[in-house]
């Protein structure tokens, strides 16, 4: 990406691609989950379908994934947390194989073990967990090893203001501030760790505010804008492959689904979700994009087409997929 | 149970929130904290409808700090309130397990007694709906093998009522797992013999007390929490063949009734373990030893057989999770490989 259109339209791309996988991995997973083919009296069932167990979706959030990996190249590592979809696709991991391991299948990147939110993809650098906080350390650990390679790589943890609260989270900040390692924290608020309100978990407005307790430049992103993202992440990412140490962002996001599909989500007021997708991020960048003469109705349809293909083809690689033979279950608890 | 009072059908999801309802009712030193026990009550339900009834004082939803509440529970205890605290899935213990095992555990001993922390630490377990490795683990052997933690494994609602009732007046630390696929949510498959009668009075169920949930004479199959249900079900199987087997549901694991499985043994001269936490170093091997030591009472009439998940993290891929999860036509098949290997010699 040499050019800074050729970014804004990586990054409005990769928007499109995100929803588009979000939406139809939205509808798919209701597959075989609905009465009546489910156990009586069950409105839904979290283990039946091609894609059981949780599903945590990331509609809403593309500005922080496409600001921050914009400025990525492949040798750096990204480490997501349980809602990673957008990461994934950001930092360029195949959409087939990761398809195919939330279907539980032979031929996902996990080989089917991890699933939806274990997704391990060790040649773009990629990796995410279901252990809220857990992936900050982590972060620190590539940014230690990329100093001690000698290379310029930097390190990027994602997770939402409800991890910012776990002591792991702290200890990393810390950790990375002391050692001056070249990593980014980026905290998407999209206001809920699950059904609790941030100002019901948090006691500061900004997470960027606690930067300071541990000696690095904090940086509020106030709008789910990408550009805005773009900018505040550029800044952190150059200051630490320069070897000049952590930044922590927060971004302020929204989140379109669910805590998971199938939450009622009774603690949500009525119609927010419908207010936040009127300011929705993509026509934003896509506006931008217009008034700059990178696009119009032509190449943006041409673009979707190509998208909903791309990702239709990987659901429906993970369809045809095979799963792996349960003998499997009893491999790769060790390195071979 | 007493039968002039009105009992009704309840999910163990409701009899629990019933069971912590009376209580706080009862005696306003108790009250919970965890992550989404508020206005969610709770994500697998065991607090729905507290948070309307007591209020945010007493239904504390939490940051995701369980480092912190964890806790703040043993502080709390110490004190002499009552907290219940919800780890959402046993699986996070590893975030806070220091304050558990090394403090909630071990300060009552380490104080020559003169500390009393009556705290629960409430905690779904279990898998069978996909939830991969990190949210599936059953785990409660891990808290069995440390000292200073009573653990209940409750496998029906009737039961899970009276064991929170019995944990939350304990006054010791005590770990309460109930297994996510026997609530009875409406969002996920469950065993109907989960939901059963529940008085509706407060009453609590002694610990240390296993449930033989059916007679039998051929084998004793000692289980717990779902693996209960499925051991029923295997149970109606084995008996359409004319194998007779008799289900132990130990309830607590901590104390651990003996004297009931070494009865049942000697009845039977056959045991399995049905489990759903890890095979080794864990619970089966616990009540084969158990077993084993009691050889000068007890006639084995074929080897003890051991079901478990086998060495492996739980895997996302349904059938994989499916296989390595005993289920019922594993339970079926380990009684009659059983049946048909004598002790050698
Ligand atoms: C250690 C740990 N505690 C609790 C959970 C349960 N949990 C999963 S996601 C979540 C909320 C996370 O909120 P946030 O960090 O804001 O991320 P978001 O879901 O909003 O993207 C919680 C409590 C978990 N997975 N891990
Ligand atoms: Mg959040």
């Amino acid at each position: 990406m040499e050019t800074t259109s050729d970014r804004l339209l990586w990054m409005y791309r990769t928007m499109v691609e995100i929803r588009e996988y979000e939406e139809t991995m939205a509808k798919v997973y209701l597959e075989g989950k609905l009465p009546p083919k489910i156990q009586k009296g069950l409105a839904f069932d979290i283990g039946a379908g091609p894609a059981p167990g949780e599903m945590h979706l990331a509609a809403g959030q593309e500005p922080v994934a496409v600001g921050v990996c914009a400025h990525l190249r492949k040798e750096d590592t990204v480490v997501g947390a349980h809602r990673s979809h957008h990461f994934a696709i950001a930092k360029g991991v195949p959409l087939n194989a990761m398809t195919a391991e939330m279907f539980g299948k032979v031929t996902g990147l996990g080989r089917g073990k991890g699933g939806h939110m274990h997704l391990f993809d060790p040649e773009h650098k990629f990796s995410c967990s279901g252990i809220v906080g857990a992936g900050a350390p982590q972060a620190c650990g590539a940014a230690l090893a990329a100093r001690k390679l000698g290379k310029d790589w930097v390190a990027i943890a994602f997770f939402g203001e409800g991890a910012a609260n776990q002591g792991a989270f702290h200890e990393a900040l810390n950790l990375a501030a002391l050692w001056q390692l070249p990593v980014v924290f980026v905290c998407e608020d999209n206001k809920y760790g699950i059904s609790v309100e941030k100002g019901d978990s948090t006691a500061i407005a900004s997470n960027a505010d606690r930067a300071a307790g541990y000696g690095m430049p904090g940086v509020l992103v106030e709008k789910n804008d990408a550009l805005a993202v773009f900018e505040a992440a550029g800044v952190a990412i150059d200051r630490a492959r320069r070897g000049e140490g952590p930044t922590l962002i927060e971004v302020k996001t929204d989140r379109y689904y669910g805590h998971f599909q199938g939450d009622p989500e009774t603690y949500r007021p009525k119609g927010e979700v419908k207010e936040l997708r009127e300011h929705d991020p993509i026509p934003a960048l896509g506006g931008v994009l217009r008034a700059q003469g990178l696009l119009d109705d032509a190449r943006d349809a041409e673009l979707r087409d190509a998208i909903k293909a791309k990702v239709q083809a990987a659901f429906e690689f993970a369809r045809q997929s095979p799963y792996p033979d349960v003998a499997e279950a009893h491999q790769h608890v060790f390195a071979d | 149970m007493t039968t002039q009072h009105k009992s009704r059908t309840l999910t163990m999801a409701q009899a629990i929130s019933e069971a912590i309802g009376q209580e706080m009712e009862r005696d306003e030193r108790v009250f919970v904290m965890g992550e989404d026990v508020g206005k969610y009550g709770g994500i697998f339900s065991a607090t729905t409808g507290l948070y309307e009834r007591f209020g945010k004082e007493r239904i504390m939803d939490t940051p995701i700090s369980e480092t912190a509440f964890m806790g703040a529970a043993i502080g709390a205890a110490a004190e002499g309130l009552r907290p219940i605290a919800e780890l959402m899935f046993v699986d996070f213990f590893g975030v806070c397990f220091d304050q558990i095992y090394n403090h909630l555990a071990k300060n009552t001993y380490m104080a020559g007694g003169n500390i009393k922390l009556p705290a629960v630490v409430m905690t779904g377990i279990g898998g069978g709906y996909n939830d991969a490795a990190q949210h599936s683990q059953c785990l409660y052997a891990s808290f069995a093998h440390m000292p200073g933690m009573k653990v209940v494994v409750p496998s029906n609602a009737y039961d899970a009522k009276g064991l929170m009732v019995e944990a939350i007046r304990d006054d010791n630390p005590v770990v309460y797992c109930y297994h996510k696929g026997i609530m009875g949510l409406s969002w996920m498959s469950y065993f109907e013999g989960s939901t059963n009668e529940v008085p509706e009075e407060a009453y609590a169920i002694p610990f240390g007390k296993a449930r033989v949930v059916r007679e039998g004479t051929d084998v004793t199959i000692v289980t717990l929490s779902q693996m209960v249900q499925k051991a029923v079900l295997a149970a109606d199987l084995l008996a359409n063949e004319g194998i007779s087997a008799e289900i132990i549901d130990l309830r607590t694991i901590v104390p651990l009734d003996t004297e009931t499985v070494l009865a049942s043994v000697a009845k039977t001269g056959r045991l399995l373990v049905a489990d759903e936490d890890y095979l080794h170093f864990g619970l089966s091997g616990e009540i084969a030893a158990l077993v084993a030591e009691h050889l000068d009472s007890i006639r084995l009439h074929a080897p003890v057989r051991r079901l478990a998940v086998n060495a492996v993290p739980i895997p996302f891929s349904r059938p994989l999770e499916q296989h390595v999860i005993p289920q019922v036509d594993g339970i079926v098949a380990a009684v009659k490989a059983q049946l048909a290997t004598p002790i050698g010699l």
